[in-house]
């Protein structure tokens, strides 16, 4: 399958532990950037409940889910033990200061 | 860099913990070796006792194995102790004559057993109980002989009497006193173990002095003061135990009993540190591993170079190690001037329970039969929590106190395995257990990750400790002072307090100058520092957005389907016909889902999308609403009731009184959300007296009432006092708040804060203290100046936007 990047916005647009969302016909994918600058993007959908990750609190490269406080691994998509479960990650790239989301995935998940 | 080095002297307990503490602060910062006198790596000291008993193996104590030196880095010498300490040239040597040079010196030679002056004590087979040296001693003579003589009932001669029993021996207990462990217990309770222990079959000579120890080459029995005579192969002196010393003092380092430090745990050599039971400080030497711990944290904290931590003692709690005997103590039990006491004895059921209280504070404890509650006391005890409110039950037991929000160990203990604990989540007992015994889980961290129980809401937190320290026995200690979350080990107040003296306004400032585990916090710290930033430094810190949970950061409340709801404030509970049709008229074109009277007087507008809310708040704010803070760690709402305007019984006009109180606090942040509520007379009908400041008009002014709440452990309000004008009352309010805000930790309401400090504490400050009251009044005025600002006024006009807006839509979205 062919990679599909898009552009979605400036690296600024995002602030330092936080994050924003992209809204697809599909589904919404919460971007990430870390304190480091480090961009990632994941489906905003928490495992557990379906609570939007995109509102949760940043720290290093994990979220807090702000319904019941699940962690998320941002480069993995893992639930930080002992809680279970995923949540899908789709690539990023940053050139020039512009971020950009490849969703070939989504289209396949679709 | 080259790095420095550090010598340790005592391969004990409280060395090696503080080598523990500092590889966490400070993994590089030295070369360090270890010097120890003993053959053995580090063990716990405390389980020989089981180990005489037979109750635990030798390799079942070591703490530290050598592989742990190893992958630490740490050059270890055992069997070598350390002959003398060169100040000058910074160096050591050892016994077999090893050198070694230090940048800094760590001395925790411990103590050593004192052994009586007396013909004879040089016999073979007369030893002290202090190293597995003198366990294999003990478990070798019982091997060979009958008949032991202990020296001492205290604490370690009633364990080593107990465990030589257990080995098969026929043991005397000689004491010098007319009663056991009399530093620990009172006489009641001394008789008491005595006739338990004398029924497992211990001998007593009591008010016995010995005078001479007999034999001729090996001990075969003592002579005391008054010319008896009993017959003994195996003498065992725990008299008491003396600091060891000698090596500090032939190195020229001030000592009195011990070695003085200081509070950082130096000596008088600013490159040397002393700790543990070698040491003096502030006068006392301790004889226990609690207080060492928090030497060695204190005292790795200042070889990490951090040079903040303070060790001020310790409160010290004991247990004897007797299976089947339950006997705590703790505190000061002496009695004394203003020392109350509280007593329940039971012979006949075998229990005995005796709290001393000194200025409505535990002061100690001696409990025997029945020692569920002594880290319950302990914790009042050193807390400092004013009992004045429990004092009736407290002999019963946390159990008894009849609130949710606690449970007895009693309680836990005998719940069925499929009982619910943790009523948010689900949770029941069996969870629980079975995750302590299949997880191999020791904290409460651990059971709230694994299990959730205790997760939510936290009122089930006492139950599931309880459940912990029964299924973990004696394995489970209760944490001495909870850190503010894993990034760090300093508490609530401390890390205040180092925000407040060292000047710290930012997140970074903090996590660079408390050595942070974590660069950027945790969910659990960031918010709490946040608070406390821009509550210590209203003008010079800034408020960050991302240390926020989502509600406060986008001011509204997050619902379960990721919508928010939107509560405009109305002032005093009172409201007006233009304020309803701009509420109807928002819920209308914006479509809300659901339209509620919320319970605290106010109309909230559910189900919007994010995107939704400056537009909302901005027709509302256009129509002269704004933000209830109904989402916030913050001022919420003032309730009351209609007053004298409108009410036959009404004696002031308590709607104008709620309305003035709300313009003057609203928007103050706050470590927990804080409720007002003002009633025109006793009747009470805005329900003031389960708020965190209430008030009650009566005839001659106002009565105010402070530290209640409602929710899921009801605390009525205590009352703190009666004022007559307007002006006094808002000045004890803004007063009181500030208090509130200076001094309670994050999420701490004012109901269990007030319960931690003590009503006499607040009335001291607010009320005999005027000139203080003033300034914390003012001191708010002040923040309030800042903190005034409308969010949603000012996010209508943009602030924010991105928080708003989706990045990007792709696709056909809708
Ligand atoms: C909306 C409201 C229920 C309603 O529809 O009436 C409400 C809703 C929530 N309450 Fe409440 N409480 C509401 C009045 C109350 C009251 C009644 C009152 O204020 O007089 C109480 C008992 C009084 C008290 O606080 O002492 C109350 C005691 C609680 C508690 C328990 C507090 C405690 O100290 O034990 C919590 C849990 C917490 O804060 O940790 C809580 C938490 C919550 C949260 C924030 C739970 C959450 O995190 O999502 C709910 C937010 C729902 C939302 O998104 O709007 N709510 N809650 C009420 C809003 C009042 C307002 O106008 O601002
Ligand atoms: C049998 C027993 C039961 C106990 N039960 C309890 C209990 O239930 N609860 C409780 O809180 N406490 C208990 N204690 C007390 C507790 O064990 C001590 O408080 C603690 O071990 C003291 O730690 P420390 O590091 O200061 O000394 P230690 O642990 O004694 O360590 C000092 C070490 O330094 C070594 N040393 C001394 N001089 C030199 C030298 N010149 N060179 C090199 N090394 C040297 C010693 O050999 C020793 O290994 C008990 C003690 C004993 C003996
Ligand atoms: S009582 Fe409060 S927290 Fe519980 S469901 Fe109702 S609104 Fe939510
Ligand atoms: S929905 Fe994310 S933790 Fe519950």
């Amino acid at each position: 399958m062919k990679n599909q990047w898009i552009e979605i916005g400036r690296i600024e647009d995002i602030p330092r532990q936080g994050s924003r969302v992209v809204k697809t016909p599909i589904e919404d994918i919460a971007v990430f950037r870390t304190a480091d600058d480090g961009i990632y993007a994941i489906r905003n959908r928490c495992p557990h409940k379906g609570g939007p990750l995109s509102e949760g609190i940043v720290f290093g490269a994990t979220v807090a889910c702000p319904l019941h406080n699940w962690c998320l691994d941002l480069k993995s998509g893992q639930a930080v033990a002992p809680d279970e479960g995923t949540v899908p990650t789709y690539p990023v790239q940053v050139e020039n200061g512009l971020v950009y989301l490849d969703l070939s995935q989504i289209e396949r998940a679709a | 860099m080259k790095r420095q080095r550090l010598v340790l002297i005592g391969n004990g307990m409280a060395g090696v913990r503080t080598l523990e503490e500092l590889l966490k602060l400070a993994p590089d910062l030295y070369e360090i070796s270890v010097f120890g006198a003993e053959p053995h790596p580090n063990y716990n000291r405390i389980l020989l006792s089981p180990v005489l008993a037979g109750e635990k193996g030798f390799e079942e104590i070591v703490l530290n194995g050598r592989d742990w030196y190893e992958e630490n880095g740490i050059r270890l010498h055992t069997g070598d102790p350390v002959v003398a300490i060169d100040r000058a040239r910074r160096r050591i040597k050892t016994l077999s004559g090893i050198e070694a040079e230090y940048d800094r010196l760590l001395i925790a030679t411990g103590s050593s057993p004192f052994i009586i002056p007396v013909p004879g004590a040089d016999l073979e087979g007369v030893i002290g109980f202090r190293d597995i040296r003198d366990v294999e001693l003990m478990l070798a003579a019982a091997r060979r002989y009958k008949k032991a003589v202990v020296i001492g009932g205290g604490l370690l001669g009633l364990e080593a009497a107990n465990g030589l029993m257990k080995q098969g021996m026929e043991v005397t207990v000689v004491h010098l006193l007319d009663s056991l462990m009399e530093r620990q217990l009172d006489k009641a309770a001394s008789a008491m173990l005595k006739t338990s222990l004398e029924q497992r079959g211990m001998d007593f000579r009591m008010e016995a002095q010995t005078a001479a120890i007999l034999g001729d080459g090996r001990v075969a029995g003592i002579r005391f003061k008054d010319g008896s005579e009993i017959a003994a192969d195996l003498v065992v002196m725990a008299v008491g135990i003396r600091p060891n010393v000698e090596l500090a003092q032939g190195a020229g380092l001030y000592c009195e009993r011990g070695i003085v430090v200081d509070d950082t745990l130096q000596t008088y050599d600013p490159s040397i540190y002393a700790l543990g039971e070698c040491v003096q400080h502030r006068g006392q030497c301790y004889g226990l591993v609690a207080p060492l711990f928090e030497q060695a944290k204190v005292c790795a904290n200042h070889l990490a170079g951090l040079g903040y931590g303070r060790y001020t003692g310790s409160v010290t709690a004991t247990k004897l190690k007797v299976t089947g005997i339950d006997l705590f103590s703790a505190g000061d039990f002496q009695g004394g001037e203003g020392s109350e006491e509280i007593l329940l004895r039971d012979p006949a059921g075998g229990v005995y329970k005796k709290l001393w209280i000194r200025g409505d504070r535990v002061a100690g404890a001696v409990l025997y039969g029945n020692t569920i509650d002594g880290a319950w006391y302990f914790q009042l005890m050193r807390e400092g929590r004013d009992i004045t409110g429990i004092r009736d039950r407290l002999l019963f037991g946390e159990a008894h106190l009849g609130d949710s929000g606690h449970g007895g160990e009693s309680k836990a203990a005998a719940m069925a395995d499929e009982a619910q604990v943790c009523d948010c989540n689900g949770v029941c007992k069996g969870d629980i257990v079975k995750a302590i015994t299949t997880k191999g889980l020791f904290t409460l961290d651990e059971v709230k990750a694994h299990t959730k129980a205790a997760a939510s809401c936290g009122s089930c937190t006492g139950l599931v400790e309880q459940i912990l320290a029964t299924t973990l026995g004696s394995d489970y200690s209760a944490p001495e002072l909870k850190p503010l979350c894993k990034c760090t080990d300093s508490t609530h107040d401390q890390v205040r307090a180092a925000i407040r003296d060292l000047r710290l306004t930012s997140l970074p400032a903090i996590f660079e100058t408390l050595a942070w585990r974590r660069a950027d916090g945790c969910p659990v710290c960031r918010p709490a520092l946040n608070y406390y930033l821009i509550a210590t430094w209203p003008k010079e810190a800034r408020d960050d957005p991302q240390s926020r949970f989502v509600n406060e950061r986008v001011h509204g409340n997050i619902q379960k389907d990721g919508s928010f709801s939107v509560i405009p404030r109305l002032w005093g509970g009172r409201t007006t016909p233009a304020e309803l049709r701009a509420i109807a008229d928002a819920a209308e074109r914006f479509n809300v889902g659901e339209v509620h009277i919320t319970g605290g007087q106010r109309i909230n507008l559910l189900g919007l999308d994010k995107e939704q809310l400056p537009a909302i708040w901005e027709f509302l704010g256009d129509r002269g609403l704004v933000s209830g803070h109904a989402y916030g760690k913050a001022l919420r709402t003032v309730k009351t009731c209609v007053g004298s305007t409108w009410c036959r019984f009404g004696t002031q006009d308590s709607t104008g009184m709620g309305i003035e109180l709300e313009r003057m606090t609203w928007g103050s942040w706050m470590p927990h959300k804080f409720k007002m509520a003002v009633s025109g007379c006793p009747r009470n009908c805005a329900e003031a007296t389960i708020k965190d400041f209430g008030v009650v008009a009566i005839d001659s002014g106002w009565e105010l009432h402070v530290g209640g709440n409602g929710g899921v452990k009801v605390r009525a309000t205590d009352l703190l006092c009666r004022v007559k004008s307007p002006e006094e009352v808002k000045e004890h309010c803004a007063a009181f708040i500030q208090l509130y805000r200076e001094e309670a930790r994050y999420l701490e309401r004012t109901a269990p804060w007030l319960e931690r400090v003590g009503l006499p504490y607040i009335k001291q400050r607010l009320l005999e203290n005027q000139v203080g009251r003033k300034a914390l009044a003012k001191r708010f005025h002040e923040s309030q100046r800042i903190a005034q600002q409308d969010p949603w006024r000012e996010r209508a006009e943009g602030k924010e936007a991105h928080e708003f807006e989706p990045l990007k839509r792709v696709g056909g979205t809708a």
